[in-house]
């Protein structure tokens, strides 16, 4: 149970209680690291280039540059040194379990890595011409069709670039659909334990939104749904699993009550891991869904990205999806775009944007789909969900779990801050861990839950990772049960202390600016 | 697990899903899993039928370019804690990558001449429209004005997304015979009236022609309007003057030229900056300044009550994930040239484009579209430009991109070939195309 079986204990003391201080401020392998503004100038630099050739230039005048930019320069060692010195302050999966709800934070396979990086791959302009280009085409087809048999369904849009630009997709196929039998609803309906992005895309799109109610087991009421649905709704905008980690039960009855009513059901695809492999969305009667390739398909978050998020359609979306896409044909493959569309593809409602999108995800993709097969992406549902019920059923007792009751839990696994000593909150929990050595669960998400922690494992931890996490989350929520002062100053053992996140949007200080003279 | 969870099989876990809709064996039409080795060949072979531009000549641009990219950038952005790290949304024991985007901000800022910047987006053709959205938020109007000289497939997701979010657009093909982009700027000039919320113009523009904002931008200001400037090669501004500094209120651009790569089109980079006072309508994530419980300066994501997560519907944008691991290849990349090197850079990539357009306008038949331009060109040929780009490759020379490629509408204008000349060209590379386009011409 114990993943410490030698109970071993680091001893860097807290600040403020007897280590000196020192010159530099640093702490052993803790290294503080100045702004690149602070440290170079501007007139090194870590690259060798040859000289300009002497031209008569046809640049002159207010054209060119008469003022300096600002922009410091680093040789090579220096620049080598401030960013791996900045990369010690993150936390990784490469360091440790990152049970971030939601977002999927599996280990990326290195291999991804050394495929994206064929020159064959990443050394291909996207205009190229197609002759010279038929491999990219065919792994953009490869994926593509993947990802269409795992979901059954008929069509795919490989082009958006994130799972919100996938979603923004969805709905503006689903709109053209509409527009084109000359239906003009203006309704979405989300439930409101749906990502922010789910509101926010339909808005964009130009739908007032209405939330969906729940029933108390955390899933949607269909009986209420059944009620507000009528000639005005374009669509429903549902994530299954749901955010709450459950499988929308009802999910055909959802499917044939909004078809009945003339509307489309679109499906955030962010919770694909817990069913890739088992369960095909399109026989769950989904019209569209995006899938995050870098959630369930490995390829990195790098800090906040890239994704990507192809849309896969069924056959009322499909004539309407975006260009380009890619197509099989006798001799090859063809990138069907704004050159040679018409004939073939005259409903596209259009582009999402420049060139055919994010090939360097795709090929990592094509990497883990083919190391995975159909039988290893099963077993990756499998053991998703099967490490989510693990870490429900082991923290339940010590955490409230308002749906431990609902049935197993898919992927994820989530938790309330009931119970917690007064003044304490989900916020302090969160700190803690950061102290015991792990990211923290996603936190106050969804907002259905009071001090929402949802915790999704993946199926990448092995039951000894899963039983330290346990372990240290279980001691975190003991403390904030009894109220220890000393979780409500965590974390205590980080680069930095809490940041004042207030201060920071009040008077916001977005770029480095010199301090004032004197 | 199971006996601790108390289900029967991992199987019942799933009792939730319908039976209908469960899969009684695995999806049907996909391979078992595969070896290390088998997957590396076989995606190798892919690989091996692409013709990857290292391997000859080659001359593409149109928002897409090719530099060269020192090996510490991909080393770096490799690192485990960069690479497999999430969106800092705990900042205590993220402080590796807000710093880096805090500085990227910086950098960015004073690369396209403004205030401030953000986070980045996903790449140019995305920052674009959502500067025009950004600017209609702003000025509380409903008609951008695009020059012909922005890049066709901006300009295709703008009219794509205005469609549906009402936003009125007015656009314009470009001609060949824009020598200088003169008739473009006086069609923005007389377009532009009390209900513009922005003129759109790229700099240097699809052709390759470089442009004095200036007076667009005081004609935009005269009626209320902002000027958005879009770079898509963001070397050129180590030698051109910046849009920001030209007065443009937003600049956005595509940062894919600098630590990004070509990767067939993405992942790539938007870059997107402004005047401060805007900045709460700006869309996408920001890293800021604060201090933490001990005094000490520190970086978090901030004003986040503009995006999703916390607006929900009424966010300035539906943008999340956004493009942090490219964001910071970027800013390792320009951190390595530092202001000399981006400078000398773009110093080289000029003289050698300059040279590259006197040897190509010298093939028979082949004329010089362009005045002013930085590493890009346009050369009018004397009959459509796709089939000779085909027959070019066939010849093993990548030979810029067809007009017609970008403009199926025809009308003299496929006439008309691309030319991006970088550092990474050499003069035998310019020698071999011009005598393969004197060949294919003949």
């Amino acid at each position: 149970m114990n993943g410490n079986a030698g109970g071993w204990r680091p001893e860097t003391p807290l600040p403020g209680h007897g280590a000196p201080d020192g010159f530099t401020g640093n702490r052993a392998l803790m290294l503080e690291e100045p702004l690149l503004f602070e440290s170079g100038t501007t007139d090194q630099c870590g690259v060798d280039l040859p000289p300009a050739p002497e031209v008569a230039s046809p640049l002159e005048g207010t054209l060119l540059r008469d003022a300096p930019i600002g922009l410091p320069g680093f040789s090579e060692p220096e620049a080598v040194r401030h960013y791996t010195r900045l990369s010690r302050q993150n936390y990784a999966i490469d360091l440790g379990l990152f049970p971030l709800g939601s977002c999927t934070m599996k280990h990326n396979p290195r291999l991804n890595e050394k495929m994206a990086r064929l020159p064959g791959f990443a050394d291909v302009h996207p205009l190229a011409p197609q002759q010279t280009a038929q491999g990219a085409l065919a792994l953009i087809h490869l994926v593509g069709d993947w990802l269409m048999k795992l979901t059954n369904m008929p069509a795919i849009a490989m082009s958006p670039k994130a799972g919100a630009h996938g979603e923004l997709c969805g709905l503006l196929a689903i709109r053209s659909a509409l527009e084109a039998r000359g239906d003009r609803r203006q309704v979405v309906l989300v439930p409101e334990s749906a990502h922010g992005t789910n509101p926010a895309t339909a808005a964009f799109c130009g739908y007032a939104v209405e939330n969906v109610p729940a029933t108390a087991d955390g899933r949607v009421d269909l009986a209420a749904l059944q009620v507000r649905l009528g000639a005005d709704v374009a669509a429903l905008m549902l994530t299954n699993p749901n955010t709450c980690g459950l499988f929308e039960r009802d999910i055909l009855a959802i499917a044939a009550a909004v078809h009945e009513a003339g509307a489309f059901l679109y499906c955030d695809g962010a919770n694909f891991n817990a069913i890739v492999g088992r369960v095909r969305p399109g026989d769950l009667g989904i019209d569209a869904m995006h899938i995050n390739l870098h959630k369930t398909f490995s390829t990195p978050h790098g800090g906040g990205g890239p994704g990507a998020g192809p849309v896969v359609f069924s056959a009322a979306l499909a004539p309407f999806a975006p260009l380009p896409f890619v197509e099989k044909t006798a001799d090859g493959f063809r990138l069907v775009e704004e050159e040679n569309a018409e004939a073939h593809h005259a409903r596209s409602f259009g582009r999402m944007t420049a060139f055919h999108g994010q090939m360097g995800m795709f090929v990592r993709t094509a990497a883990y789909l083919l190391s995975h097969g159909a039988d290893g992406l099963k077993q990756v549902a499998d053991d998703a969900v099967l490490n989510a019920n693990y870490v429900l059923r082991q923290l339940e007792g010590v955490l409230d779990a308002p749906y431990a009751a609902s049935g197993p839990c898919m992927h994820e696994a989530l938790f309330s801050d009931k119970g917690l000593a007064e003044g304490f909150s989900t916020l302090d929990i969160a700190k803690g861990l950061i102290d015991e050595g792990f990211h923290p669960m996603t936190v106050y998400f969804p907002l259905v839950v009071h001090g929402a922690m949802l915790v999704e494992p993946t199926e990448t931890e092995g039951k000894a990772a899963l039983d330290q996490f346990i372990g240290a989350l279980r001691s975190v929520a003991n403390r904030a049960r009894n109220g220890d002062p000393d979780l409500k100053t965590a974390p205590h053992f980080a680069p930095r202390r809490r940041l004042d996140e207030v201060a920071a949007a009040r008077k916001p200080k977005l770029v480095w600016r010199p301090p004032p003279a004197g | 697990m199971l006996d601790a969870i108390g289900a029967p099989s991992v199987d019942a876990l799933f009792a939730d899903v319908p039976e209908a809709a469960r899969l009684s064996g695995l999806v049907e039409g996909l391979p078992l899993h595969a070896p290390e080795l088998a997957v590396e060949r076989q995606l190798a072979a892919m690989a091996a039928r692409n013709q990857p531009a290292g391997d000859r000549p080659f001359f593409l641009g149109c928002g897409a370019y090719r530099h060269h990219i020192p090996a510490s950038v991909d080393h770096l952005i490799q690192r485990g804690e960069f690479l497999t790290s999430y969106t800092p949304y705990q900042p205590e024991i993220a402080q590796g990558t807000l710093q880096a985007l805090f500085e990227f901000q910086t950098q960015v800022a004073r690369l396209l001449g403004c205030e401030v910047a953000n986070a980045s987006m996903y790449d140019g053709s995305t920052a674009c429209w959502e500067a025009i959205v950004m600017a209609r938020r702003i000025t509380k109007r409903g008609k951008a004005v695009l020059s012909a000289g922005l890049h066709p497939h901006y300009v295709s997701v703008a009219t794509t997304m205005a469609r549906f979010t009402g936003d009125r657009l007015e656009t314009a093909l470009p001609t060949l015979a824009d020598g200088a982009p003169g008739d473009d700027l006086a069609r923005l000039l007389a377009a532009i009236d009390d209900d513009t919320s922005c003129v759109v113009v790229q700099n240097p523009n699809i052709f390759g022609h470089v442009a004095d904002l200036s007076d667009l931008a005081a004609a935009a200001h005269a009626r209320g309007a902002l000027l958005v400037a879009v770079v898509t090669e963001p070397v050129s501004l180590g030698l051109i003057r910046s849009p920001g500094e030209m007065g443009a209120d937003i600049v956005v651009g595509e940062g894919q030229a600098l630590g990004v790569g070509l990767q067939f089109g993405g992942p790539y980079v938007g870059l997107f900056a402004c005047a401060e006072k805007h900045v709460r309508q700006m869309p996408g994530r920001l890293a800021g300044e604060t201090v933490d419980a001990e005094g000490r300066r520190g970086f978090v994501l901030t004003l986040s009550t503009r995006e999703q997560h916390i607006r929900r519907e009424k966010a300035t944008s539906n943008i999340c994930t956004n493009s942090g691991l490219c964001a910071l290849a970027f800013s390792i990349h320009l951190s390595l040239l530092g202001e000399r090197g981006l400078r000398d850079l773009a110093a080289l990539n000029h003289g050698k484009a300059v040279r590259a357009a006197g040897r190509l306008a010298a093939v028979p038949g082949v004329e010089l579209v362009n005045g002013p331009f930085f590493n890009e060109f346009t050369l009018r040929l004397p009959r459509d430009a796709r089939p000779v780009v085909r027959s070019l490759a066939e010849r093993g020379i990548l030979g810029g991109v067809s007009v017609g490629r970008l403009y199926p509408e025809g009308d003299g204008r496929n006439r008309g070939l691309v030319v991006a000349v970088t550092e990474t060209v050499t003069d035998e590379d310019v020698a071999a195309f011009a005598d393969a386009l004197g060949e294919v011409l003949a």
